[in-house]
């Protein structure tokens, strides 16, 4: 071997063992909260709109664990797309728990092995202590007077939802406008079809995520209704209260997004007990009155009704079980070739 | 090894093995990956990927807009290197730094502002707008988020070459009753012409994957907006790697062949000139 051949391969090995080294240091420096004597670190990856949400939860939740253990707890928030969120703790971003818009989210963390089966029923409610419905944000006096499902599809009203394909936030959006459409025409899959083809004729902009829909909707003022997490479409009159009003379709979907411990992060890092009851602790008064003020409806009936005045409780909601679960939901409408991708190819 | 390690600048073993680690770790073994998922399709079922008519037209958003971004770039970067190494004025040094903003700005948040600028409602697109022109949420407003991405490759390209350009040829040219046209024809276009394919062709590279700043100006309607690197996202949204990858090989090999050939006309270009 020569001098220069040799020479190369101790940089490439050097190279590597650098870099090998960097990532078995990061492994030690979270094994450092298995002591866990005066304060543990815990991430939470979550969704876009629950920043605010969590931003507050947090810091009651460390004052409750400092109340009950004598220990500091510090949550490190991630937020972004739902779907992108799960790909990445699949991936092994280190996340304790994760709060996502969707069970389908969270199954996909578990077939990756991190999450165990059962995951649903580890927690009350299905694992959602917080829920939501899909709403209408219109623009003030309410112009192309829309009401309905059946209002938006008809023509010269502009819509504004994000993408199905890539949103989870939209998925809901699409799934709520099938129920009305399923209710309206009696099951006739024909005609449910074409009521969501002239709906999606109507879409203006079909941006990636629900963020950006807001703020196509809002800042840049394209169309006439935007389809929105009832929580979205709070923020956003308070942010502009004379700009925009929130219409309640008669039916709607009741969105649940799900909570779960990741449970070989929590197992690998000593962090379980901890992150058990940041989960359990959603279901507190406490922090389902949090919820209700951040625009989730609270899953507990009694905290949902003291915000009988900001919900409105009346409007009838399907869930994703009357689609025959994520699973199925995602095969029929969202796969490759499935009904959402019909629906533009025919066009 | 023929001469016995004896080399002008020494450490080149080193140095050699440093550049084979990074190439390998950050360019060799990605890409590879990239070939071992989309081998978990058949050839059948890679073809039926990227030939979907909705795939096709993604393709074809993504090369039209791309490839007239980085023609417009090629124009105009040489336009910008000719005004920043040819004349002086006030301001001058902050101008150059500006050009290279998009190397460093998040693309995202070059799109939210381009998108808030030119729709219907913004600044830039109420003038449009009133002769019935919309830019955001068309493949317009793709172009122009292509242009400003774009830009800094071709200008950054073409400015050394037009410093070593010696005025004096041009002089010489202009004395011997040469138009102004001819002269930039006949003297200059030769010298930076390599230069300005080589920005283009990275240009141009640059653009067919770029997704942060499009997906918020493009109104990604499929069909009619739906760049091939939203595809590819959708694809990964679903956990379909093998798919998304197929995609992706495409745009892959299409931006290699751009800039092999763009790398061949420069040779060739070269060898004509005797440099």
């Amino acid at each position: 071997m020569n001098k220069f051949v040799r020479s190369a391969l101790a940089a490439a090995v050097a190279g590597v063992t650098l870099l090998t080294g960097c990532a078995s240091g990061a492994g030690s420096d979270s094994a450092s909260n298995d002591s866990g004597s005066e304060k543990v670190t815990i991430t939470n990856v979550s969704y876009d709109p629950t920043r605010e949400l969590y931003a507050a939860y947090n810091e009651i939740f460390a004052k409750h664990w400092k109340e009950l253990k004598g220990q500091d707890v510090e949550v490190t928030q991630s937020h972004g797309g739902s779907g992108k969120q799960a790909l990445e703790v699949a991936n092994g971003l280190e996340a304790d728990v994760v709060t996502l818009a969707l069970e389908y989210d969270v199954n996909a963390v578990r077939d990756a092995g991190l999450i165990e089966d059962g995951w649903v029923d580890e927690f009350d409610k299905d694992s959602s202590p917080y829920t939501s419905t899909i709403v209408f944000l219109v623009r003030k006096g309410n112009p192309k007077n829309i009401h309905d499902w059946d209002d938006i599809v008809k023509e010269g009203v502009g819509v504004i939802t994000p993408n199905p394909k890539t949103s989870g936030g939209a998925r809901w959006n699409y799934l709520a406008a099938w129920a009305f459409a399923e209710k309206q025409f009696g099951n006739d899959e024909e005609q449910v079809k074409d009521f969501m083809k002239k709906l999606f004729a109507n879409v203006l902009v079909l941006d990636s995520g629900a963020r950006g829909s807001t703020t196509t909707f809002v800042e840049n003022g394209q169309g006439d209704v935007l389809l929105a997490w009832e929580n979205e479409a709070y923020l956003s009159i308070q942010d502009h209260p004379d700009e925009y009003e929130i219409i309640t379709p008669s039916i709607s979907i009741l969105a649940q997004p799900s909570v779960a411990i990741v449970d070989s992060v929590v197992d690998k890092r000593g962090t379980r007990e901890v992150a058990t009851e940041y989960l359990n602790y959603l279901y507190s008064d406490e922090a389902q009155r949090l919820a209700g003020q951040n625009y989730y409806r609270p899953s507990n009936p009694d905290i949902l009704n003291e915000f009988s005045d900001t919900f409105d409780l009346h409007l009838s909601l399907v869930t994703i079980d009357d689609f025959g679960g994520w699973d199925a939901a995602q095969e029929k409408h969202f796969a490759d070739g499935g009904v959402f991708d019909q629906i533009y190819e025919q066009q | 090894m023929r001469r016995s390690g004896k080399r002008v600048i020494p450490g080149f073993g080193l140095s050699m093995g440093v550049t084979l680690t990074m190439v390998s770790l950050i360019v060799v073994i990605p890409l590879a990956s990239l070939v071992v998922f989309t081998a978990k399709l058949s050839p059948a079922e890679i073809w039926a990927t990227i030939t979907r008519e909705r795939v096709l037209a993604s393709f074809k958003v993504s090369f039209l807009t791309a490839f007239i971004a980085s023609l417009i770039n090629a124009v105009m970067g040489v336009i910008l290197a000719w005004v920043l190494v040819r004349y002086d004025f006030p301001l001058k040094r902050l101008l150059d730094g500006l050009i290279e903003l998009p190397f460093a700005m998040p693309t995202a948040v070059a799109g939210i502002a381009l998108t808030s600028l030119t729709s219907d409602k913004g600044l830039i697109g109420q003038l449009f707008a009133r002769i019935g022109v919309k830019i955001a949420y068309t493949r317009i407003g793709i172009t122009v988020a292509l242009v400003f991405i774009g830009i800094p490759f071709v200008v950054r390209a073409v400015q050394p070459v037009l410093e070593k350009l010696d005025p004096t040829y041009e002089e010489a040219a202009g004395s011997m009753g040469a138009s102004r046209a001819r002269i930039f024809r006949s003297v200059i276009l030769p010298e930076i012409l390599p230069a300005t394919m080589t920005g283009f062709g990275l240009a141009f590279g640059r653009c067919l994957g770029e997704y942060g700043s499009v997906v918020f100006i493009a109104g990604n309607k499929p069909f009619e907006t739906e760049i091939t690197p939203l595809i590819i996202m959708s694809e990964l949204q679903e956990y379909d790697y093998a798919s998304a990858s197929a995609i992706a090989l495409v745009i892959l090999a299409a931006a290699f062949l751009i800039l092999f050939f763009v790398n061949l006309i420069q040779a060739r270009n070269s060898k004509i000139l005797g440099r």
